[in-house]
């Protein structure tokens, strides 16, 4: 039978729920990263496919796990970071017959079934649970956290993988034909970029605070200047350059007032991590950074795009799903590792999460101040996807090292990294974790 | 200001299509957006908009319009009740960007142009987009008052679009 996604029940989404259930039963042990590219070279072993089956292997030697006592596995079967296999296009034989096969033959290459995965990882001969938790590497490590607290695995891997082919994204089917169905062109007929919404609510946030585009230039600097020192991204790997404030005064517009550098770059990248009970977690390899909560933001938005209101309510609500579950308040964060993949929305999570006392609207005066790794604030010490490009789970793996004390050179030094909240995508409609150091 | 012309070009023709004669593509010049093939769930809305009407999705039972349109409710969950209501096409500009890197093929030499977020009157949660033909880039009026005027699109459907009529309230 074919992997299901995971049910809308798993996921944390209700204020009022109390404590997790499982607060500190839960711990991550293991992590393991493909390397990165731009795009995909049309090889077998840098495939979507073949880069997920490195992460995976990696995770378990990096957790000093025996694949055979594996017994879950939780993904996401999306992998696309806006690109599809063209039609017509003739099918990569060479790469998909690289590879043990499933029923589609673009499995592994622009998507990726759990079938697949085992198919061609014969080591895991446990696996008993498996299920997807579809969108992101936020939404997979909800469903596996809730999995293995429920007792329906004691020790996951959980996947999330990306592709990304050759040409622009977002600029062939539908957006260039001369007609579109009526019901796309209620949104699709204005021809606004991903980051529109997201430009028009920043926006509106300086329009009512008083605030202004280059008052980001901190926070940019900062975020290419933390993922310059995450050896596992794309920037420190292809192009270790960083950014000044004059080089994101002069960037050119995407949607004004969204500017390049406030969009992430679409690459290729695969992470994985190993989950299991924190009974289990104290006989591995690394120090184990325990789950105190996930929580969820089901909101949808009254019309087109949220309103700068409906983000704040949804933010604040959020970090009270997030704080309920996990019994701690906003002055037990010792950073936080919030989304940025658009840049211009990281303030949102931070205000509605109150971190470091923040109110909305205070966000980007904060940024004015110390906010690097040395200091007593981080902010997004991982560099986000704006610092090592788009995976949406950098802030994830950044958790966990920073409290293993094994992030290096990106290591905050002006906190004891003790709890940490990280989850996206966007501020209405996203998925959260809070790691932390001990499981009580 | 190279898109603001083309625009106002482009809702001027709308005279001509509503009352003269059939659209053809080759009037439609340049910059015009992608035509549009009403579906099931949307159709009124186009239809009515061919007759210069501007209707909105509304669940009867919740007293509640829902705008993009849905099979049902987005606050009891049911489609029963849902009809189509015409509105006043009065709204007041929330706030816009200016797109310069767009997606769609047919407006990327019309680059850069305003996109604005249009509130409605009859309800401010009700929401639509507009390029505001006629202001120029990056000048748009944020809180104006504006009136929706129907646009042709490459295939004749026409569009809700809207121009401003006063300044901030």
């Amino acid at each position: 039978m074919s992997t299901l996604p995971a049910p809308a029940s798993v996921y944390r989404a209700k204020e009022g729920l109390g404590l997790w259930e499982h607060r500190g039963k839960v711990a991550a042990v293991g992590i393991g990263h493909s390397p990165t590219f731009r795009r995909w070279d049309g090889t077998p072993e840098n495939s979507v496919g073949g880069i997920s089956l490195e992460a995976l292997r990696r995770a378990m030697d990096d957790a000093g796990a025996n694949p055979a006592d594996i017994d879950g596995l939780v993904m996401d079967p999306s992998t696309t970071t806006g690109a599809f296999w063209p039609k017509g296009k003739p099918l990569p034989w060479e790469a998909i017959n690289a590879y043990r096969r499933t029923d589609d033959p673009l499995d592994g290459i622009t998507g990726l079934s759990a079938e697949w995965i085992l198919a061609n990882m014969p080591e895991l001969t446990g696996i008993g649970f498996t299920t997807y938790g579809v969108g992101c590497m936020s939404n997979a490590i909800c469903v596996a956290a809730q999995a293995i607290g429920d007792g329906r695995a004691h020790t996951c891997l959980v996947l999330k993988s990306w592709h990304n082919l050759e040409g622009r994204y977002y600029q062939g089917g539908a957006n260039a034909g001369e007609a579109i169905p009526g019901s796309s062109a209620i949104r699709s007929l204005w021809g606004t970029p991903a980051c529109f919404g997201t430009a028009v609510q920043f926006a509106e946030y300086c329009r009512k605070y008083g605030k202004s585009h280059d008052m980001m230039a901190p926070f940019i600097e900062n975020s290419r200047r933390n993922g310059l020192k995450f050896p596992e991204g794309y920037w420190a790997q292809h192009r270790p350059e960083e950014i000044t404030p004059e080089d994101y005064a002069a960037a050119r517009w995407i949607a004004k007032p969204a500017n390049l550098f406030d969009n992430d770059l679409p690459i290729m990248v695969s992470a994985a991590y190993l989950f299991t009970t924190a009974e289990r977690a104290r006989h591995l390899k690394q120090k184990p950074v325990y789950i105190l909560n996930h929580a969820t933001s089901r909101t949808r938005p009254r019309s087109l795009t949220p309103t700068l209101d409906e983000v704040e309510e949804d933010t604040a609500r959020t970090a009270r799903k997030i704080y309920e579950g996990a019994g701690i308040t906003a002055d037990d964060l010792s950073f936080e590792n919030m989304y940025d993949g658009f840049a211009l929305f990281h303030q949102f999570h931070i205000e509605g999460l109150g971190y470091r006392g923040l109110k909305f609207g205070e966000a980007l005066d904060f940024y004015q101040t110390d906010i690097g790794i040395s200091g007593p604030n981080p902010v997004s010490p991982s560099g986000g996807n704006i610092g090592c490009g788009r995976s949406r789970f950098w802030m994830h793996t950044d958790c966990i090292q920073q409290i293993q004390q094994r992030a290096g050179a990106r290591q905050v030094t002006g906190v004891k990294p003790e709890i940490a909240v990280s989850g996206g995508p966007m501020p209405v409609g996203g998925n959260y974790m809070v790691w932390s150091a001990t499981p009580d | 200001m190279p898109f603001a012309r083309k625009r106002a070009v482009a809702v001027d023709r709308i005279i001509v299509v509503a009352f003269n004669a059939p659209f053809r593509l080759e009037d439609s010049g340049e910059g015009m957006k992608q035509g549009v093939d009403p579906d099931d769930l949307t159709r009124p809305f186009w239809e009515a908009a061919n007759e210069h009407r501007l209707v909105i999705q509304n669940c009867a039972a919740c007293d509640r319009l829902q705008h993009p349109p849905a099979r049902s409710c987005h606050q009891c969950r049911f489609g029963d009740s849902l009809e189509w209501k015409e509105v006043s096409g009065r709204g007041r500009i929330y706030n816009y960007g200016v797109v310069h890197d767009c997606p769609i093929r047919l407006l990327q030499e019309d680059q850069p142009f305003n996109v604005a977020v249009i509130m409605l009157d009859d309800d401010p949660g009700i929401q639509m987009y507009s390029h505001l033909s006629g202001t120029p880039v990056d000048a748009v009026p944020v809180g104006a008052d504006v009136e929706v005027v129907f646009e042709a699109t490459a295939n004749g459907q026409k569009v809700p679009e809207w121009r401003v009529v006063a300044q901030e309230r």
